[in-house]
């Protein structure tokens, strides 16, 4: 059974994604909201992750070797300035979009696995991470015109 | 002769429940002028807060002399705020602006209408010349200004630069009550009455000291309390408020706590089946979710996150559960603090789950801050779009693009409108490059204003500010122009209870003073702004001329004027919507459980309540709401600012009875001037034995952002929590610090966090981290509170009494 590397990729992509929620707020910190927000969804992410955790734990026992290029690298560091902002955003929309869609591939897996509890936490988690693409798609949204066409 | 200083509620006229609330009529004439003396009596109401109360301006020789409340209008039956009674002076204060000033290097001089307007256009053509040119402007208006003013800016900065970038103070008093509303109803629209108050047998006041904002809505309820069978009371205020010590069950939670408390009584009214479930079934969305979301606030929990003891919660949840006639009213104790659109839409769910809306007594009111707050929603000179439309419904944005006769994307529909905190960014990373502030003072009343005095006078930032005074933001402007005011200009505004009133021209603005309305009209007229055809696009000469487009504008919204003429108007006040079906207007929203919530009728797809994010018109049209109303459920999720080991306290800010916002009008008037002077900070007697801190004593209060200084008054307010009103700022401040310079260590927002709720964007003004530090001793001298108010002191205080003296002297004349 391969759903231990599946779900060891959407642990580790949550991981990451809370890390780079804090990174991103901290570096654009004059934003406030994005400050704030990031900050509530590295939690929500953290969150995820600790709830993955022990499934991950479960199924590695019977799982074989973790197959080569498992994981993506989507973010290498902040930027600053507006544009700055609209790009770090969007390199959160791509995680947020990584770890959406391995929500969905892991839920499928639980029905095959008959793993009620882990369908569980799927559905409790997928919503908010969905959640989290049409918060960062608004945000781009009211930045993109200012920073692309008025900014100097 | 009642000294309304002393008492501003004046004397109480009882009556019970389905009575008519008596007349009382309140006078004020000064300089000895009796209403024999009086020539005419010219139509206006309140524009010093926000409920909207009728009256008549007095004039003498050309001259304002007085005001009376006007006995036949529904909304005060003849009553006045103390506001209202002295306020007025200020039109005639000597310092008021009578010509434009220009910036000439660090000076403003003086000059003529030409050059000022001049320098204007020229700046604005230069910056619109060149892809993305509207994006360099930024409009920051007000809630004081008339619907005609709001609808006719709105139509320059959408159709005629077309930028997104406008909104105004209404966004500090009101944005949350705008998106409460929305969220739960489908569109904006008070759904109660004030004669609500005359039928209730419950009131309940979330975060809303009624007594010091809304004198006269305080009058009201204060005779149903002294009447036969009176309403119960519940106040949910950190302070000991008049309101909190009139209630029968208050809670002091902590700050920062309200979706904690909501959701517990929510489960309370819940699990006790205190709903109707019938209502629920036919009425609303949501239950379920909502029952799941609040079943996690048990009484005890509840109890701990908000310090409250579990039986008053309990006490509480009884009051409103039992109640069959509940009248809640909302305000910045909510709207100003953490989770404010989420624990607002709480309410609503309150009302919608116990079937209190719609009929006599059970009713709802999402107050506003501002008078004229509810008009700059509806016209669109904020982040909304004028008749309530929706930015997101491309038939709506389809519809303003006929009516004013532009191309659908002049409008700027593709992005979020933009809320005032992301305005002032834009002009700190200069982005935005003409800042235009209308009727209002964002340089006292902003959160962390040294920030924002940063950005005002930045060189790069062009600002012009329209103004009756040299305000601390004019002083920062870079052309000042001097604008008329209530009783000087015609137009209309609307209040709390969707009540239209008309505010006629009373008398001559001072010297070359220009009502806001000429100033817009004149702009747009310089600029050339045109439509498709290449015709003017505002072709508007005068206020009747914009009220009859606005009604067009706003045919078929919920919020339809059509039936609406200066003419009907100058009788009395009409509540809207006031169509050809409803010509005598409507007086509650609802009555029959169908609510706006149409997919294309509504005036927003929704947003999710924790981060604000856009749902899309699809989503929103599977939920087939059908009429039905949404029960909004949200956790609780504690402040982004909460106390630390550093800063051990927490800081709220707020209103006194005699002043207004910033003072610029009431702190022009002598004896709301010598009412309540200067600023004071209030202290818990608990945490003041602590720190060692007496009555009067100097205190330094420092957040991250900044310090201030006040003389503490030891009084009522929750231990843990200091309190600051926030209207003092430097224009008058007694140790001559300057506006532009010098030590800013007075206006409580010195102190404030940059932050705003993710749905309604409203700053966090009630949430902040404080320590305190005391500086010197009293000398013996109480501090300047007033002993009237929340700043009222323990009794056997010895403080001398806040009082008017003859000069405040004014008949309240009965039935």
């Amino acid at each position: 059974m391969h759903l231990a590397h599946y779900l060891g990729l959407l642990h580790k992509a949550q991981e990451r994604l809370g890390d780079a929620y804090t990174e991103v707020g901290k570096a654009h910190g004059e934003e406030p909201d994005v400050f704030h927000t990031c900050e509530k969804l590295a939690t929500q992410c953290r969150a995820h992750a600790e709830r993955l955790a022990p499934f991950a734990r479960r199924y590695a026992e019977e799982a074989p070797g973790e197959p080569d290029r498992l994981h993506s690298e989507l973010f290498a560091g902040t930027r600053t300035g507006p544009i700055g902002l609209l790009r770090d955003l969007q390199d959160l929309y791509l995680m947020a979009a990584e770890c959406d869609i391995c929500w969905t591939v892991v839920g499928q897996a639980a029905y095959g696995a008959r793993d009620e509890d882990l369908l569980g936490v799927v559905k409790a988690c997928e919503q908010e991470t969905s959640m989290q693409l049409k918060w960062l798609r608004t945000r781009m949204k009211q930045a993109a015109p200012q920073a692309l066409v008025v900014a100097s | 002769m009642v000294d309304r200083i002393a008492d501003p509620w004046g004397p109480r006229t009882p009556y019970g429940p389905g009575e008519r609330w008596p007349v009382r009529v309140d006078t004020f004439l000064a300089d000895g002028h009796t209403e024999a003396d009086v020539q005419r009596w010219v139509p206006s109401a309140s524009i010093l807060h926000s409920n909207g109360d009728a009256m008549d301006i007095a004039v003498a020789d050309d001259r304002i002399v007085g005001v009376r409340g006007r006995a036949g209008d529904r909304i005060n039956h003849g009553r006045v705020d103390p506001k209202d009674l002295y306020g007025w002076q200020a039109n005639h204060s000597p310092d008021r602006l009578r010509r434009p000033l220009v910036r000439e290097g660090d000076r403003l001089v003086e000059t003529d209408w030409d050059t000022a307007m001049g320098r204007i256009v020229a700046r604005s053509k230069e910056l619109l010349d060149g892809p993305g040119g509207w994006g360099h402007f930024g409009f920051y208006t007000s809630g004081q200004l008339f619907l005609e003013e709001y609808y006719t800016l709105g139509v320059i900065g959408k159709a005629g630069i077309g930028t997104p970038h406008m909104d105004g103070n209404t966004r500090l008093c009101t944005a949350t009550a705008a998106a409460a509303l929305k969220a739960s109803f489908g569109t904006d629209g008070q759904p109660g009455s004030y004669t609500d108050v005359d039928h209730c047998d419950a009131i309940a006041l979330w975060g809303h000291n009624v007594a010091e904002t809304q004198t006269v809505l305080w009058m009201r309820m204060l005779d149903r309390r002294r009447g036969p069978n009176p309403p119960a009371m519940l106040a949910i205020d950190p302070r000991a408020t008049p309101v909190a010590r009139e209630a029968d069950v208050h809670l002091a939670l902590r700050n920062g706590t309200n979706q904690a408390l909501l959701n517990g009584l929510l489960r309370e009214v819940i699990h006790r089946g205190w709903y109707d479930e019938a209502y629920v079934r036919e009425h609303t969305l949501g239950f379920e979710e909502l029952c799941r979301v609040v079943d996690d606030y048990p009484v005890a929990k509840v109890a701990e996150i908000c310090d409250l003891r579990a039986a008053d919660i309990e006490r509480a949840a009884e009051l409103l559960g039992r109640s069959e006639r509940l009248l809640s009213t909302v305000l910045q104790g909510f709207y100003q603090s953490n989770q404010a659109t989420a624990a607002s839409c709480q309410v609503n769910n309150l009302h919608l789950i116990r079937g209190m809306l719609g009929r006599p007594g059970a009713g709802l009111y999402q107050m506003n801050g501002q008078p004229t707050a509810q008009n700059n929603r509806e016209c669109g000179a904020d982040g909304d779009l004028p008749g309530l439309r929706n930015w997101a419904n491309e038939e709506h944005i389809a519809e303003l693009a006929r009516l004013w006769n532009v191309e659908v994307d002049k409008i700027p529909h593709w992005a979020p409108p933009t809320h005032a905190m992301q305005i002032f960014r834009y002009a700190e990373q200069g982005s935005i490059k003409l800042l235009w502030i209308s009727a209002t003072n964002p340089a006292v009343s902003l959160p962390d204003l040294a920030r924002i005095r940063r950005i005002l006078a930045n060189p790069e930032l062009f600002v012009v500010v329209q103004d009756l005074f040299l305000t601390e933001t004019a002083e920062l402007a870079d052309v000042v122009l001097p604008a008329a005011t209530w009783g000087e200009k015609t137009g209309t505004f609307t209040s709390v209870d969707r009540t239209v009133h008309i505010s006629d021209k009373a008398v001559e603005p001072p010297g070359e003073a220009r009502p806001d309305l000429d100033i817009f009209l004149d702009y747009a007229r310089r600029m050339d702004f045109r439509d498709s055809d290449g015709g003017p696009l505002i072709t508007w000469t005068g206020p009747e001329e914009v009220f009859e487009a606005w009604k067009e504008c706003s045919r078929g919204r919920p919020c339809d004027y059509t039936a609406i003429t200066y003419d009907r108007l100058r009788t009395g006040g009409i509540q809207w919507p006031c169509t050809d079906e409803h010509p005598d207007g409507t007086e509650r929203l609802y009555t029959d459980g169908v609510f706006n919530t149409d997919p294309d009728y509504c005036e927003s797809y929704g947003h999710d309540l924790a981060t604000g994010a856009e749902l899309l018109p699809g989503e929103y049209r599977a939920k087939q709401p059908g009429g039905r109303a949404f029960l909004h459920a949200a956790p609780y999720q504690p402040s982004p600012e909460v106390p630390s080991g550093e800063f051990p306290l927490l800081l709220t800010t707020g209103r006194t009875v005699y002043q207004f916002h910033t003072r610029t009008k009431t702190g022009r008037a002598s004896q709301l001037v010598h009412a309540a002077p200067e600023s004071w900070v209030e202290v818990n007697p608990a945490d003041a034995d602590r720190l060692g801190v007496a009555e009067g004593d100097l205190l330094r209060i420092e957040s991250p952002r900044g310090v201030v200084r006040a003389r503490a008054r030891v009084c009522g307010v929750r231990p843990g929590v200091v309190f600051l009103p926030f209207h003092y700022g430097y224009w008058d401040a007694a140790d001559g610090a300057a506006p532009g310079d010098g030590r800013h260590d007075r206006a409580a927002n010195e102190l404030t966090i940059t932050a705003w709720d993710p749905v309604s964007k409203q700053p966090i003004f009630k949430v902040a981290a404080v320590r305190l530090v005391k500086e010197a001793d009293s000398g013996g001298r109480p501090s300047p509170a007033p002993t009237v108010g929340g700043s009222a002191p323990p009794e056997g205080s010895g403080i001398p009494a806040t009082v008017g003296g003859p000069a405040a002297e004014a008949p309240s004349r009965g039935e």
